[in-house]
């Protein structure tokens, strides 16, 4: 018998009796103002948030936060005037100088600051790791109340990679004291786009 | 690795010679544990959120032998490769022979209880792979020789000083630099050279979606993705019980996990991995090792619904007081104490009698786990199989015979406090183990029972 056979057998044999799944309509967000919450919780969790109008505001807001004389990458189509064209094809070893990503999230979950993003929208996997500085738009009407409503949507969607973000990398290993920027970004900036 | 031979008392001894350092580290995991009571305070549905996970938790298990063979079916689709391993032997030759065949000599790993467990890094090395793990506490205990105290804390027992010396002698910083932020700063760049040079990543799993096939991993961070999307071959390790139904519970799970391990409303970074990337390679590895074997016993197969928050070993006064690396086990604290006899009863037979009983661990636990009834039954199941150390078992006997007894109860009772009032150092001594960290009492003058008698027949 094959290991894979002996462990599935084994299994088997073991398991208890069959027990239902519970029913999960009963959990959803209540009917709050999303995104004061969204913005809250995730300066709360050490990001920062901005509510724009525009994508000028974006750019704006890019050229006053971040070293525009550093590599500053995008996925954006209405950034690429201003920005470098992150480019989906090349080694991903290739982004170890970037210092600024910015990318479009697919939603946002208000109850915990995260921001969901398939690898469509990162352009490469390694980019929202890899960057000094990470930078995230969301069109409010993206931002769900919890994860609940968030898989609901994802559900429909498919992707090979994909990841919810909720701030800058962060480690509290040594003696508990916080320190950001572990082995990712040292920051990351969200801006709210009405 | 040192094989260990003292039990967890005489471990936990060593510990407590620092006063100061048991206080600190008491302090510390207790503010944890606050930091979740108030993240829990915040979701109103808490308990419903709980019992959900739970109830799921009970259906895998229930069902475990056709998601896995749903699980194994969806990620062969994903294109990703399917291993199977019965023991950490069977894992580690299967790491060992991936990298091989690509020729590696490296690899970075990010964190995976699992491959604790397995001794994979030993193995490893023994082969001639350099192996580095990258969460930052378990990078500092790699360097200092030592495995982690605390499954999502691991260097927790560790002064800023030590590790500041600890950097000091192994990667060159000043002497005497103690500063948290400066260090990590340190361990960033050093590691960001690790992840760009390393052909290959391996990382643990926390949830795997039987449904999709994709797998999800949680770190702070960002290290596992760090090594997975720079690496051409990825190997992930999961334990059999990782499994979920489908993607919409991880809503359930992605919620409890951070608040219960460190009051976060989620960890930074929650990774869904379902396909390699262009020219990347994937392998997962699907391992029992004792799984199959602890889902046969029912006192102990909730144990198994365990997803490595951690709350239960903050919560513990018995696991803050004594440290993490006193039970002399991987998965350390109760949820440790009760998987470990599993794979061992006699070497871990000292393990389930490392806690008071208060069932704060239960009280915390996401999915419910009856913790401290089953550090009870698997009391009663190693004294039984007379695996239990001599002083326990005379204790225990002691107690029955005493208890099953009204009249050995009220005799016994008067001899004591006899022996309490006339002959302290009789107790007081270091033969009784009870009494080398604790003041006795001072006996009571009478009994309940003498109290009662005299009253009643006024
Ligand atoms: S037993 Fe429960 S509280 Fe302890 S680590 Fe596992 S899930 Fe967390």
């Amino acid at each position: 018998m094959s290991t894979r056979e002996r462990i599935l057998a084994d299994v088997l044999k073991n398991q208890p009796s069959a027990s239902p799944l519970p029913d999960m309509s009963a959990f959803k967000g209540k009917n709050q103002d999303v995104v004061a919450t969204y913005c809250e919780v995730f300066t709360g969790i050490g990001g920062k948030a901005f509510r724009v109008k525009s994508f000028a505001e974006i750019k704006h807001l890019i050229a006053e936060q971040f070293d525009t004389a550093q590599r500053i990458i995008t996925s954006l189509a209405e950034l690429s005037d201003s920005f470098e064209t992150l480019s989906t094809d090349v080694d991903p070893h290739t982004f170890d100088d970037v210092d600024v990503a910015v990318i479009e999230a697919e939603l946002a979950v208000a109850e915990n600051g995260a921001v969901w993003l398939p690898e469509q929208r990162m352009g490469q996997r390694i980019v929202p790791y890899i960057c000094q500085h990470l930078a995230v738009v969301i069109p409010t009407e993206r931002i769900v109340p919890t994860l609940h409503e968030a898989y609901a949507k994802i559900g429909e969607g498919d992707y090979g990679f994909a990841a919810f973000i909720g701030g800058p990398s962060k480690t509290a290993d040594i003696e508990q004291a916080l320190v950001l920027g572990a082995h990712g970004p040292i920051s990351m900036t969200v801006f709210v786009l009405e | 690795m040192e094989k260990v031979e003292k039990d967890h008392a005489a471990l936990a001894e060593e510990f407590i010679k620092d006063e100061e350092r048991v206080d600190w580290h008491d302090g510390a995991l207790w503010w944890i544990r606050q930091k979740r009571d108030m993240a829990a305070k915040n979701i109103p549905e808490w308990e419903a959120l709980r019992e959900a996970a739970s109830q799921i938790k009970n259906n895998v298990l229930s069902n475990l032998h056709d998601y896995l063979l749903e699980f194994e079916a969806n990620v062969t689709k994903n294109g990703i490769k399917v291993h199977w391993a019965a023991d950490a032997e069977e894992h580690n030759a299967i790491v060992y022979s991936i990298l091989k065949e690509k020729g590696i000599e490296q690899m970075v790993k990010s964190k995976s209880m699992l491959t604790e467990e397995c001794h994979l890094n030993e193995y490893l090395i023994e082969r001639g792979i350099d192996v580095i793990n990258s969460d930052l506490g378990e990078y500092i205990q790699q360097l200092d020789n030592e495995p982690p105290s605390h499954i999502v804390l691991p260097c927790i027992h560790k002064r800023k000083e030590e590790i500041g010396e600890i950097f000091h002698e192994h990667l060159g910083t000043e002497k005497g630099v103690s500063d948290p932020t400066t260090l990590t700063r340190f361990a960033r760049r050093h590691l960001r050279n690790v992840f760009v040079t390393r052909r290959a990543a391996l990382t643990g799993v926390n949830f795997a979606v039987a449904a999709t096939g994709e797998y999800v991993v949680c770190t702070n961070e960002g290290n596992a993705d760090m090594g997975a999307h720079l690496s051409e071959v990825q190997i992930a390790s999961m334990g059999i019980e990782k499994i979920i139904p489908q993607k919409k519970h991880l809503g359930i799970f992605l919620r409890l996990l951070a608040r219960s391990a460190t009051g976060q409303p989620i960890t930074i970074y929650s990774s869904h991995f379902k396909k390699p990337r262009e020219g990347q390679e994937m392998h997962l590895i699907l391992v029992d090792m004792g799984r199959s074997r602890q889902l046969g016993r029912p006192d102990f197969r909730d144990s198994l619904k365990c997803i490595r928050c951690g709350s239960c070993m903050n919560t513990c006064p018995v696991y803050r007081k004594s440290g993490g690396l006193s039970y002399h086990n991987t998965v350390a604290g109760p949820i440790g104490a009760i998987l470990a006899p599993n794979l061992d009863m006699r070497k871990h037979a000292d393990l389930p009698f490392a806690s008071t009983l208060c069932g704060s661990c239960s009280n915390v636990c996401p999915v419910k786990i009856n913790i401290h009834e089953q550090l009870y039954k698997w009391r009663q199941v190693i004294v039984q199989e007379g695996y239990a150390a001599n002083t326990k078992v005379l204790g225990i006997k002691a107690m029955a015979w005493t208890l099953s007894s009204p009249t050995s109860y009220s005799t016994i009772g008067k001899a004591g406090r006899w022996v309490l009032n006339n002959i302290p150092f009789a107790v007081n001594n270091k033969f009784n183990p009870w009494y080398r960290q604790r003041d006795m009492p001072d006996s009571p003058k009478e009994s309940f029972g003498e109290w009662y008698a005299k009253n009643e027949k006024k």
